[in-house]
């Protein structure tokens, strides 16, 4: 009754074409954006944005840099954390070396270098297909943690290995509250969501995809299957340095090579796995899902007032989160964003189902 | 269908539900803590509680936090500091930076916290950049950045007891001595098979020095985490034979290494562990393999002491203690006592000041700067023959710098030497180094320690009888 697109014609291409083509979507979007925006900081504790909202966003954006390679290219990676790290790591090195460098122009540099890497370590998928890549990108990771962990240059000497970064200055503004870092990293997702968004409704999106539905059929069509995938490497290796650099420098303000650890990869991909491949929305749910449903679920039993052990709330935790994830994946495979679809769907049905 | 379609609308409900309580828990909680004051009347004095109960680390770190927790009970027990209760919750970190932080976050927002401590080296890396902006000290009794002992730089940070790099020079003093000398260590080989975190890489910059020094051979073989593959470095040193082997393990690592050592046929006498490297959960899988291993003690051994008997009496009789009994004197339950001793004294130190109140982070730092626990003020708190006197200053914040060695003897640890004391001409610069290079990386200035001493010296109080705490004068801000 609410929900549906009767009596909304298409008279120009330029409508048709829209991101969001139904009026209420659009409006939806606006009230999200209105809310992330204009309401968050005022209801929203300094506690849920450093720990729960922020890393949440960050993550997204690696999840959308995931999704880009696995969901819509169809190339498994198991290197994403290894991007992440070469994104925070190039960040650091620039912000101590090149101290007048603006945050932003770090940004795009550190996406920009992980992207070259990714684009290197994205070759051996000109020849290896599935699992043998996904293996293949474990190298990246591998070599990574290394690179990080022997190389001093890149720890700038630190005697533990461990980096710390300055305070983030851009055009005369000091970056430190809480609510600050949350609007920065939120417009940081927001452009390079509408960015992706863009990337994967265009020719090159639909040639990644051709490529993951058939590889063969899409190079007989005309797809050159070196520029396609090497391209998806590359946008997915700049997601996941920007996304490395933010984690770095306004997640954790000091790190370790074993921040981005192999379990990262995996937690990226079994995020975009839940969240549902092959789309951005489902990123932002799979992140949800990893980042916040830990930290919620150990905080149940303090804030019910039951008096429980730290370590049996941490098993309780890990044994429902686990069992959280089997039972989404029983109950529909294609991830939570199929889940909203489905949603949306009945609701254009709504109160009338035949 | 009509089934599919149930599961699929259980399955929304669930993600509603879930939506919904990720609305409300933080709003919930975020009400409880603006009315914890208001519970307690005047307040109370709230320590945070990072642990690891779960993990790779937990046979370590379960100890730590009983002891810890217990020391809070105890003195609660025993009337609060001064007459001000203490509350505390214990947070989960798993030894992971991201999660300790998330914890950090989380518990820093109650009234009146006093000082926070995480039991990992690389979480205090993290919350040394938080710390100066939230106000709240970090208490990192035997662990942490070495060069945080410089209060100049590193105003919040409170390396009590000693450093990783005091650690390293009281090791290689001890083997120079066995060998007649520091000039015979010359030609010799010493390996250092390292936790590859912050944590077992802080000592290496000290080895380095003293190698170059003394001319042995430092051999670095890094485990990673969480260390149960060590197979690549005990090859090494099949290979290399070292003269000794020093362990800076944690955790399940530690065993892993005796046991590895016991493969290699690498004999355990030459073998020293850190601090974090010569506790009971680490011997104690290995069996009668692991005796004649050696580690270092921080200051304190194994052993039931005045404060343990307290212990038992008060809250084990009672069934109040955290862990099982027979925990109460391992080396790590002490551990954990023992920092929570120096934080209690870091609040209790700065009521001299600030009055027997609940104190805010800044005052408590205060307090921690100008600790001053003499052997009778050690004898009072019951800790007679377990440590030795501790006070710090605004440029010395580890108040104390010198350890002994023990050894497994297959049922126990026994110390086997006398306090060594940290070589401070070879450490001092080495921390002035590193503690300018944080500066200017961070874009900081130092503070200027001359008028904070001179003024602690005027104001200096001995402490006693609670009726000094009236008198104290009220100094300025």
């Amino acid at each position: 009754m609410l929900y549906r697109e009767n009596g909304q014609f298409k008279v120009s291409y330029a409508e048709d074409q829209q991101i969001l083509p139904i009026v209420q979507d659009r409006w939806f979007m606006l009230a999200l954006l209105a809310f992330a925006y204009l309401v968050m900081p005022a209801i929203a504790s300094d506690y849920m944005f450093l720990s729960l909202v922020t890393p949440f966003l960050i993550l997204a954006i690696a999840a959308i840099g995931l999704n880009i390679l696995v969901g819509y290219c169809g190339q498994i990676s198991l290197g994403t954390a290894a991007f992440m790290a070469v994104g925070a790591y190039a960040g650091y090195n620039l912000v101590i070396r090149v101290p007048a460098l603006n945050f932003i122009v770090v940004l795009v540099l550190s996406g920009g270098i992980a992207a070259l890497f990714g684009i290197l370590f994205g070759i051996p998928s000109l020849r290896i297909k599935g699992l043998y890549l996904a293996v293949a990108t474990l190298a990246a990771q591998f070599f990574v943690d290394w690179m990080f962990a022997r190389v001093k240059w890149f720890t700038n000497y630190s005697s533990s290995g461990s980096v710390s970064t300055p305070t983030l200055e851009m055009f005369g503004w000091t970056m430190d509250t809480p609510v600050e870092k949350y609007l920065f990293v939120l417009s940081v997702a927001v452009v390079m969501t509408l960015a992706a968004k863009n990337l994967v409704r265009g020719h090159i999106g639909r040639s990644w995809m051709a490529i993951r539905d058939m590889d063969v059929a899409a190079e007989v069509i005309g797809i050159r299957p070196l520029y396609a995938k090497l391209s998806a490497f590359a946008v997915s290796s700049f997601y996941a340095g920007v996304a490395g650099a933010l984690w770095g420098f306004i997640r954790l303000g000091a790190w370790e090579p074993l921040a981005f650890n192999i379990n990262l990869s995996l937690n990226l991909l079994f995020m975009i796995i839940i969240g549902g491949m092959g789309s951005l929305l489902g990123s932002y749910f799979g992140a949800a899902f990893i980042v916040m449903l830990p930290i919620l679920l150990n905080q149940v039993p303090g804030a019910l007032g039951i008096e429980m052990s730290t370590a049996l709330a941490s098993h309780l935790e890990a044994m429902i989160f686990g069992s959280l994830i089997v039972f989404f994946l029983i109950v529909e495979p294609h991830g939570l964003a199929r889940l909203w679809q489905i949603g949306k769907e009945k609701l254009r049905l709504w109160p009338f189902p035949h | 269908m009509a089934r599919l379609f149930k599961a699929r609308v259980a399955a929304m409900a669930v993600a509603g539900m879930a939506a919904a309580m990720s609305l409300a828990l933080p709003a919930t909680s975020d009400a409880q803590q603006k009315a914890a004051p208001a519970a307690g009347g005047k307040g109370e004095q709230f320590f945070p509680v990072l642990v690891y109960r779960t993990g790779a680390y937990a046979p370590n770190g379960t100890p730590w936090a009983n002891g810890f927790v217990d020391y809070l009970k105890l003195v609660n027990a025993q009337g609060g500091i001064n007459g001000v209760k203490i509350t505390w919750e214990e947070c989960e970190t798993g030894y992971a930076t991201d999660r300790g932080v998330e914890c950090y976050e989380r518990l820093k927002t109650k009234p009146f916290v006093a000082a926070v401590q995480p039991l990992s080296t690389g979480i205090t890396y993290a919350l040394t950049d938080k710390a100066p902006t939230d106000k709240i000290p970090l208490v990192t009794a035997g662990y942490g950045r070495s060069e945080s002992v410089e209060g100049e730089a590193f105003p919040w940070n409170f390396p009590l007891m000693g450093t990783y790099w005091d650690a390293a020079d009281v090791l290689v003093q001890h083997v120079g001595k066995l060998n007649g000398g520091l000039d015979k260590l010359k030609g010799k080989k010493i390996a250092l098979v390292y936790h590859d975190s912050p944590f077992g890489k802080e000592p290496i910059a000290l080895l380095q020095e003293r190698a170059k020094l003394h001319g042995f051979e430092l051999i670095t073989l890094p485990v990673t985490h969480p260390g149960v593959e060590q197979k690549a470095a005990w090859l090494q040193i099949r290979q290399n034979r070292p003269d000794y082997v020093f362990l800076w393990g944690w955790g399940v690592m530690n065993s892993t290494a005796l046991r590895e050592a016991v493969a290699t046929g690498y004999p355990r006498d030459k073998m020293y562990g850190v601090w974090w490297a010569a506790a009971e959960p680490d011997v104690l899988p290995v069996g009668a393999d692991a005796k004649g291993y050696n580690g270092l003690a921080l200051q304190h051994g194994a052993g039931r002491a005045k404060v343990h008997n307290d212990i038992l009496a008060t809250l084990h009789a009672k069934g109040q203690g955290t862990g099982p009994q027979e925990e109460v004197g391992t080396v790590l339950y002490t551990r954990g006592l023992i920092s929570a001793m120096l934080s209690v004294e870091g609040v209790r130190q700065a009521q001299l000041r600030y009055g027997a109140k609940p104190l805010t982070g800044e005052q408590v730092r205060y307090g921690l700067e100008n600790l001053n626990l003499d052997a009778k003020r050690i004898d009072g708190l019951g800790l007679g023959g377990v440590m030795k006197p501790l006070a710090t200053n605004c440029r010395d914040h580890a108040g104390a710098r010198s350890a002994r060695i023990q050894q497994w003897d297959g049922t126990k640890w026994v110390f086997t030497s006398d306090f060594y004391e940290a070589d401070n001409q070879i450490i001092k610069p080495m921390i002035k180094n590193a503690a300018q290079r944080y500066v200017t990386e961070k874009k900081l200035t130092m503070r200027s320690c001359a008028d904070e001493i001179a003024a602690a010296a005027k104001a200096a109080t001995p402490v006693a009888a609670p009726a000094a705490v009236k008198t104290a004068p009220a100094a300025k801000k």
